[in-house]
């Protein structure tokens, strides 16, 4: 459809990323032909931005150091490490005795082994040709290596999309868009870091199999599929999102055989596939979230025999009835089906993590260890603009110039648009998934719009644009000197134009590097902060505590800690936790969060029953660093209550405020996360000009100085504080 | 006898790199005791029972309770296996000792006799209350028992006590059934009920009660009846013991020596039941008697010899574990019937009985339960009496491997069927379509 371009169209797009490469090429390759003068363009452009998506990603390196990012991100790690030094049958049936104790964790059938593997493949792959790199740094580099692999798949579904053009920009945009850059940047080693990247292929692939009707293509979409499947739990969204679109095709009349082929053959493979990565299993044909897409599955046997009988009876008559018995009927037994396997619990009912995406407030009133974690907060406008910035706006342009040329495939991405940006408003993490669509229909609208004005200058402006340009166009366009009475303005409108679109786009790229810069290249285990001379301080008291529990405690110890610290704990510190932030066992967290907001005899008694031997808090009274654990203390008193009904949340507040100076309530006050947060902090002066205990991530005076610690005692504390680890001290020994 | 003492106190000076091994696990009987006393008359009024431990084997170093240079550690080395605290009213005690340095002792693992009585001293009573145990308040108060009361009492104010309510285990008073009642005269005592760990091994009878003889009774006494302990022994978790009196007197000859006849009883004894008590008792604070040891856990699978490192669900596995008892001499094989193994994993899902072969090990084997986690094997033996035995060992428990599970199983035959004859009935239908006209 939009594959054939004419070298002007891509000439036109040429000049905006690079428009010295331009002239660059056109003067030292004279010989060259139009057509391979394009296609030279085109792999250097591409190639140009493959090394930009990569170098962009590469900010968190420079700033701090080659490092594993964040939570989740260590545990991928631990997990690619364990895999590279054991193989994979042992990484396959992985029982780690070491998170979730006393319970343990089937990592091999818990995970999505995606990432690993793909990490691991790269590493060997490296090994054999004799680069002898450290695992750490195939981890860190692995993200930005795929980031510029997705802009080649943003560039051939831009093609497929719309032409060769919007390909290009949509290759641009997508490289450096900070909605893809806060996840993919180096170090952060998370399952999305390859998942969009599949996510984007799998959709390429399909859509390129409706328009050509090909099986190899359909087989490549399923191929696709597993590879996102075994990467993320995000396939939800494919495997939702694809019957959606079928379904809309079917309605809207365009059902054909294309059709028919791409998606049987995608969802049979797909599924088949899918169900081969542990963590999936049986869950594909047995889960709610699955079932749509085995709906529209059945639907298209039925269009396609219904098709077939219209074509056997040829009596519009006999065939309208005909039709009304089956479509009754099946629809008849397909209700009865789902309600049946509902009702015999053959099939589960959806998650709550699906039903807080279609209800953005299901999770704060039902399940708060979802509602807890920050990137599941509802977005809010801000972080669309930081995100998106410029796309922001051309994204409804984008859809306009989609449906003036409504294809299958413009269909395809206007579905995943408006879907994604539904969802990217629910969650906040998931402006991620919208970001490709945001990025692909932007590029469309970018694409269109400058080739309109360039093909305007062209056709009746060659005059000003001889010298510049074409010696051979100068003829030509020397004789066509006739003159419309609107040619000034329109040229003049069209020059302003293109100008104000360059310079719109360079703001979006100086924005992006900015943000990258500034806002998504933090590590977070190691915090940076300005000083009062602007020097920058690193905080890296996380790292300092982490390697203090590997040193100095017994190998089989046991920490306590909130569970967002699990995965960092087993990483680094190499020692034994009590939850994780795989939080599959609400239980378990819960008694961790009831231990930590229960009196210290209380929680002795959990933590005895769990074999604690240190317990660890993040405190940020010091620093002013603002997510710590008193601030998360409300959640743990959240999900212990849900649990534990003995824990109730208005005994932390006071007037429904949340408060740790004099005006707290008396159970915050003496309940064992503020026993350890501020124990000794009442002796220290944090900030001039203030009382001692003066805590400056909340600005206020704590209201227990004089804390007593009973059956736990100080072990160790990071020097800015920001990490504090007790050791449980052993029952009495007379009494 | 000055000179005995302190020549056996040089001599354990000069011996003390050796003896500091005296007191170990392998022989966990106590050798150097130290008897703080608040007048060295208490030595030969005492007598008797100073020379049953002497004879035994002990090295006794009698020191006044507040001599100056008074030490119960040099050089961060305790130099005494024992204590005997016979300084009733000692406000003070010299040198560096005070109650927390009496608990540091007792929380080191060694052994400790207090005696209280009448009118004891605050320090006293605190070292006593920081083992469980808290003396009546008032300090002019007794032991009355008009009905239990020993006929020899001459005062006749019945503060005399012939006790006789002894705690029934022969761990901690013997074999020989103490025939006579133990003679009694001092201070009640009564139990903290948030302490587990000590135990009545001398009671008084119900009609007791605890009251100054020589004023009339203002007010119903605090405490009364069997809540009167007049002998208490406490063994902390790890293993110290320590025997509370309320009574001095008890240990002295005067009252081993005599007779007794417990009021409204015809029986009349020539002796006193004092001697075999303080003995016995004795005997099992400074662990000539009911100490226990354990190996290690042992465990395996069944037909191996080699402790895995990790087991699977259902696997069978044997256990054992060899425990054995100290005779004061020597190691002889523990033999009971109530030593049991968990298997545990925050309750315990396994919960057995350990048959012993008689020579110290025992042994059971079971199947892991079908549950994956992080166990423990765990054996908690605590005995009246007897020392705690406390192990416990962690194992993880995994689920199957991919290639663990029964590959043929009969019941998914049907389906075995219904994938090959789809795909002879593809093939039959693909052959059928192309080549029928």
């Amino acid at each position: 459809m939009g594959g054939k371009s004419e070298p002007a169209k891509s000439e036109s797009m040429a000049t905006k990323p690079d428009l010295l490469n331009t002239s660059f090429f056109s003067f030292k390759s004279l010989k060259l032909k139009t057509k391979q003068q394009e296609l030279l363009l085109r792999i250097s452009i591409l190639g140009l931005v493959y090394i930009l998506a990569f170098i962009a990603r590469l900010f968190s390196v420079l700033r701090y150091e080659s490092m594993i990012h964040e939570f989740d991100p260590y545990f991928n790690y631990r997990t690619t490490l364990f895999l590279t030094e054991k193989g994979f049958y042992e990484f396959w049936n992985w029982f780690d005795s070491e998170s979730w104790y006393p319970l343990g964790r089937i990592i091999g059938g818990t995970l999505y082994p995606g990432l690993m593997v793909t990490a691991a493949l790269i590493y060997w792959t490296l090994r054999f040709l004799r680069f002898f790199v450290h695992i750490r740094e195939v981890c860190v580099l692995t993200a930005p290596f795929f980031a510029s692999n997705t802009t080649l798949v943003a560039y051939f579904f831009g093609k497929e999309l719309w032409d060769t053009g919007a390909g290009l920009v949509a290759a641009v945009l997508i490289a450096i868009c900070p909605g893809y850059i806060s996840r993919s940047v180096a170090g952060s080693y998370d399952n999305e870091a390859v998942a969009i990247f599949a996510l984007l292929l799998t959709f390429y692939l399909f859509v390129k199999a409706v328009n050509t009707g090909s099986l190899a293509w359909a087989l490549a979409s399923a191929f696709g599929y597993f590879y996102m499947v075994s990467a993320w739990g995000g396939y939800v969204f494919i495997i939702n999102l694809v019957p959606l679109y079928v379904l809309v095709l079917l309605i809207t009349g365009r059902y054909s055989m294309r059709l028919y082929i791409a998606y049987n053959c995608m969802y049979i493979l797909g599924m088949l596939l899918a169900m081969q990565i542990r963590f999936v299993g049986f869950q594909h044909v047995q889960s709610g979230e699955h079932m749509g897409a085995m709906g529209v599955f059945l639907l298209m046997q039925v269009f396609y025999f219904l098709d077939w009988v219209k074509y056997q009876l040829n009596d519009t008559k006999l065939f309208q009835t005909f039709l009304r018995i089956t479509v009754t009927s099946a629809i008849l037994v397909g209700g009865v089906a789902v309600g049946v396997g509902t009702a015999s619990g053959y099939i589960s009912p959806w998650t709550g993590r699906f039903y807080s995406l279609l209800d953005p407030t299901y999770a704060k009133d039902h399940i708060p260890i979802i509602a807890s974690v920050s990137e599941h907060q509802p977005t809010a406008w801000s972080s669309f603009m930081f995100d998106y910035h410029i796309l922001l706006f051309l994204f409804p342009a984008g859809l306009y110039f989609c449906f003036k040329r409504l294809t299958d495939a413009t269909i395809f991405i206007v579905m995943y648009g408006l879907t994604s940006l539904y969802f990217a408003g629910v969650m906040v993490r998931l402006i991620l998934v919208a970001t490709p669509a945001v990025c692909l229909i932007s590029a469309i609208a970018v694409s269109a719009t400058i080739k309109n004005l360039t093909s305007l200058l062209r056709t009746k402006q060659k005059v000003s644009q001889t010298g510049s340009t074409k010696g051979a166009g100068s003829s030509k366009a020397s004789s066509k000197v006739t003159l419309d009475q609107s040619q000034p303005f329109q040229k003049n409108g069209a020059i302003a134009l293109l100008v104000g679109v360059f310079y719109l786009l360079s703001r979006y790229a100086i924005h992006c590097t900015w943000v990258t810069a500034e806002a998504y290249s933090s590590p977070s285990i190691v915090l940076a902060a300005r000083g009062a001379h602007g020097n920058r301080i690193i905080f890296d008291d996380y790292r300092e505590a982490y390697y203090w529990l590997r040193q100095n405690t017994a190998t089989d110890a046991k920490i306590m800690s909130w569970w967002d610290y699990g995965y960092q704990i087993t990483a680094m510190g190499n020692r034994t936790v009590i939850v994780d932030n795989n939080t599959w066992n609400n239980t378990h967290i819960a008694t961790v969060g009831r231990a930590m907001s229960s009196y210290e005899d209380e929680a002795y008694d959990i933590m005895r029953s769990l074999d604690v031997n240190y317990v660890l808090v993040v405190f940020g009274g010091v620093t002013g660093y603002s997510s710590d654990d008193i601030n998360k203390f409300l959640w743990m008193v959240r999900i212990g209550g849900g649990v534990f009904p003995v824990i109730k949340e208005p005994d932390y507040l006071v007037n429904g405020e949340f408060r740790v100076d004099k005006g707290a309530s008396p159970k915050m006050l003496n309940c064992l996360m503020y026993k350890l947060c501020y124990y000794r902090f009442g002796e220290l002066t944090t900030e001039y000009g203030k009382p001692p205990g003066y805590d400056r991530a909340r600005g206020v005076e704590i209201g227990n100085k004089d804390i007593k610690l009973e059956h736990l005692e100080e072990a160790y504390t990071t020097s800015n504080w920001i990490v504090r680890i007790y050791r449980v001290k052993p029952p009495t020994n007379r009494l | 006898m000055m000179n005995l003492s302190r020549s056996v106190a040089l001599i354990s000076l000069f011996l003390l790199p050796l003896l500091s091994f005296s007191f170990s696990v392998d022989n966990p009987t106590d050798r150097r005791v130290l008897v703080l006393l608040d007048d060295l008359s208490l030595k030969s009024s005492h007598s008797i029972f100073f020379n049953t431990l002497k004879s035994r084997g002990f090295d006794l170093d009698f020191k006044l309770a507040d001599d100056s240079k008074l030490a119960l550690q040099r050089y961060g080395q305790y130099l005494y296996d024992g204590l005997i605290i016979f300084a009733p009213s000692t406000e003070r005690l010299g040198g560096s000792l005070d109650s927390k340095s009496i608990a540091d002792f007792v929380d080191s693992g060694r052994d400790l006799i207090l005696s209280a009585d009448t009118s004891a001293s605050d320090l006293i009573r605190g070292i006593a209350t920081e083992c469980g145990v808290d003396f009546d308040e008032d300090s002019t108060a007794m032991v009355i028992d008009h009905t239990s009361f020993s006929v020899s009492d001459v005062d006749g104010d019945h503060t005399l006590i012939a006790a006789d309510d002894l705690v029934k285990s022969d761990v901690i008073l013997g074999k020989t059934k103490i025939e006579a009642p133990v003679l009694f005269r001092g201070v009640a005592h009564s139990l903290n009920p948030t302490n587990n760990l000590v135990l009545k091994v001398l009671s008084a009878s119900p009609s007791a009660y605890s009251a100054n003889p020589s004023s009339k009774l203002s007010s119903p006494p605090q405490l009364t009846g069997s809540a009167i302990s007049l002998v208490s022994v406490m063994q902390a978790r790890n293993n110290a013991r320590v025997v509370i009196s309320g009574s001095l007197q008890l240990f002295s000859d005067r009252l081993i020596r005599s007779g007794v006849q417990k009021a409204g009883s015809p029986n009349q004894y020539e002796k006193s039941g004092n001697e075999q008590f303080v003995t016995e008792l004795s005997k099992w604070v400074f662990h000539e008697r009911g100490h226990l040891k354990a190996g290690s856990l042992v465990h395996h699978r069944v037909g191996e010899t080699d402790e895995p490192a990790i087991y699977r669900i259902k696997d069978d596995l044997e256990f054992s574990v060899e425990i054995y008892e100290w005779s004061g001499k020597s190691w002889e094989p523990y033999v009971a019937n109530d030593v049991q193994v968990q298997f545990y994993m925050m309750s315990p899902y396994v919960l057995k009985t350990l048959s012993t072969d008689k020579k110290g090990l025992f042994h059971t084997s079971f199947k892991v339960p079908d549950v994956y986690g992080v166990f423990q094997f765990k054996v908690e033996y605590e005995k009246l009496g007897y020392s705690t035995l406390s192990l416990s060992k962690q194992i993880p428990v995994r689920p199957y491997r991919h290639n663990e599970y029964e590959r043929f199983i009969p019941t998914a035959y049907p389906y075995y069927g219904a994938c090959f004859t789809t795909m002879a009935g593809f093939f039959v239908f693909s052959f059928v379509y192309l080549y029928h006209k």
